[in-house]
């Protein structure tokens, strides 16, 4: 997206200055943002999540695919944050956090009910089933 | 402590701020020294009064406004003046009691007690400083609360005669004097040779050298020097006795350290051996307690560092530990595939793992060889990685995840279909872990 944007600015220079490096760096940002329009794609399909009875699978990652298990006793809290442009597109990206510092499950780009509703299975689960160190 | 103040309310001893200035208490009597002795006329030293003055007045201030008392389940601190703190710290969460003894504390015969707490944001309790003959009481008396606070014993009596555990302990390991300096100089034999080198190099030139080390080098050197010197003062003569409340660490040689390590409360336990180690059969275990890299109230020296166990020791003795730590460990660890000599060609020989019911171990380091075993109960969450070069291999590794500060037991570069039955395996071996009931 901002490849696809610089591509755009740069021609648009190009255009009022007439010189022949813009517009070579515009087509390059342009061919740039085609390329990781896929990548893009590819990363949001590698995205997933799954409520499981005693532990939630978080997936996520293409070059590097990482499939986290996080048993919903050993959750310690829950973060629901919303960047601005997450907020401009009413998602957010909900966080969870066990003892272990490692412990690297993150849910991007949810709707906002969803993360909502997610957010507050967790926590009950993970009252219900929590556990000591 | 020995004054007490209504509602059970107690202050510490009289004597903590001059411990707690530490070295500032030291410049001070240098500072006064002049004045005592009279050689200074006295209009000079107003200044060195003045500061004198005020540092006293704050450390007399310190400890008025601070007390202790032990509430029901919690130990309630309270301190500061302006900003009044009042600090609740749940004895069921302790994870260990330490005592401290600095050189200065040791001077004036006081020691420091802290409390190891749990969880992520895990503070320190610390009672600095306490009378020394008041201090084994007291944590026993701490410890016993722990315990019984935890199994919810009603009949517990928290007022009664704690119980000694110091009595019926025995002795499993002593660290010889001897053997830690060389294992010390072994394990960090190229800090040597580049000490050997610039005394060499100032023989020769001594110039050079001089200038160099008036920069970056000598703040190395310093750092450097600390660091052995550091770890040389905790693990001289470190004692390792069983005790009935679990692992009693004893030992320090200017500031004493006493330290129980409850049953339990492992997360993960690792025996290391550095390359220079090995022909001598020598091995360091180390355990990991519950706890974040870095927290507020700890020393320099243990940030993101282990609780060494025993600094060296026979293979034999190392073995024999750890037997008692994890008694229920992996006796086979199996090697990777053969291929993952094209991913990482030093490292292969050296990978394995192995599982029983109740613990994972892995293998790692070529030259500086590393086994970690984690019991199951404690794991927090799994994760299955694969990079690119591992799905062109046809791998993947499954990295264990514990509360502990720096032991990650990670299953690497697993054959792929081996890895994926590993993490569904270690899942449910985990959950029926933590259902089972804790042994403490």
């Amino acid at each position: 997206m901002p490849a696809l944007l610089a591509g755009v600015g740069l021609a648009v220079a190009g255009e009022l200055s007439g010189s022949r490096v813009a517009y070579g760096l515009a087509a390059a940002a342009l061919v740039l943002g085609a390329i990781s329009w896929r990548f893009v794609g590819r990363r949001y399909g590698s995205w997933g999540y799954a409520e499981r009875e005693e532990d939630l699978l978080v997936r996520r990652g293409v070059m590097f695919a990482r499939l986290s298990v996080v048993p919903y006793g050993r959750m310690q809290f829950i973060d629901v944050t919303a960047g601005p442009l997450e907020r401009a597109f009413g998602l957010a990206t909900v966080r969870l956090h066990t003892a272990a510092a490692a412990t690297d499950a993150r849910i991007p780009g949810l709707e906002r009910e969803e993360a909502a509703r997610l957010r507050d299975s967790l926590a009950e689960l993970g009252e219900a089933q929590a556990t000591g160190l | 402590m020995s004054t007490g103040t209504p509602e059970g309310w107690q202050r510490l001893h009289p004597l903590s701020p001059v411990v707690r200035g530490g070295r500032a208490t030291i410049a001070i009597f240098i500072l006064l020294i002049p004045i005592a002795l009279g050689t200074d006329r006295f209009s000079n030293a107003t200044p060195q009064l003045v500061i004198t003055g005020v540092l006293v007045l704050g450390g007399l201030v310190s400890w008025l406004v601070t007390r202790w008392r032990i509430e029901d389940d919690d130990l309630r601190i309270e301190t500061g003046l302006l900003r009044r703190q009042s600090l609740r710290f749940p004895l069921a969460q302790v994870q260990a009691i330490d005592v401290v003894r600095p050189g200065l504390a040791r001077v004036f015969r006081v020691a420091e007690l802290r409390l190891r707490m749990a969880g992520a944001s895990g503070a320190t309790a610390r009672l600095a400083y306490v009378a020394e003959h008041e201090v084994e009481p007291l944590r026993s008396q701490l410890l016993a609360l722990a315990r019984g606070a935890r199994h919810d014993e009603a009949d517990l009596e928290p007022t009664g005669e704690p119980e000694r555990p110091a009595a019926e302990e025995h002795v499993v390991a002593t660290v010889q004097t001897g053997k830690l300096v060389a294992s010390i100089v072994l394990e960090n034999w190229w800090l040597v040779v580049i000490l050997a080198g610039l005394l060499a190099g100032f023989a020769a030139s001594p110039h050079t050298v001089s200038r160099a080390l008036r920069g970056v080098g000598f703040v190395w050197v310093l750092s450097m020097a600390t660091f052995i010197w550091r770890r040389f003062n905790q693990q001289y003569r470190l004692t390792v006795a069983e005790g009935p409340d679990g692992l009693h660490l004893r030992g320090g040689l200017v500031a004493l350290t006493a330290e129980v390590i409850r049953p339990g409360r492992v997360q993960a336990v690792r025996l290391v051996e550095p390359f220079l180690w090995r022909p001598l059969g020598w091995c360091r275990v180390e355990v990991d307690v519950a706890g974040r890299q870095r927290r507020k109230g700890e020393g320099e020296a243990q940030r993101g560092q282990l609780r060494t166990l025993v600094p060296v020791a026979s293979r034999a003795l190392g073995v024999e530990l750890i037997d008692r730590l994890v008694p229920d460990r992996p006796r086979e660890l199996s090697p990777p595939p053969r291929r993952v000599f094209w991913k990482s060609p030093l490292r292969y020989r050296a990978l394995s793992w192995g599982r029983t019911e109740t613990c994972v171990a892995t293998t790692s380091g070529r030259l500086r060889r590393v086994v970690s075993w984690v019991p199951l109960e404690k794991v927090q969450s799994l994760r299955h990685v694969q990079g690119p070069l591992q799905r062109r291999l046809r791998l993947a590794s499954v990295h264990v995840d514990t509360a502990g500060r720096a032991v990650h037991a990670t299953l690497r570069d697993r054959d792929a279909a081996e890895a994926a039955s590993a993490l569904a395996e270690l899942t449910d071996l985990a959950r029926a872990a933590r259902r089972r009931p804790a042994l403490t």
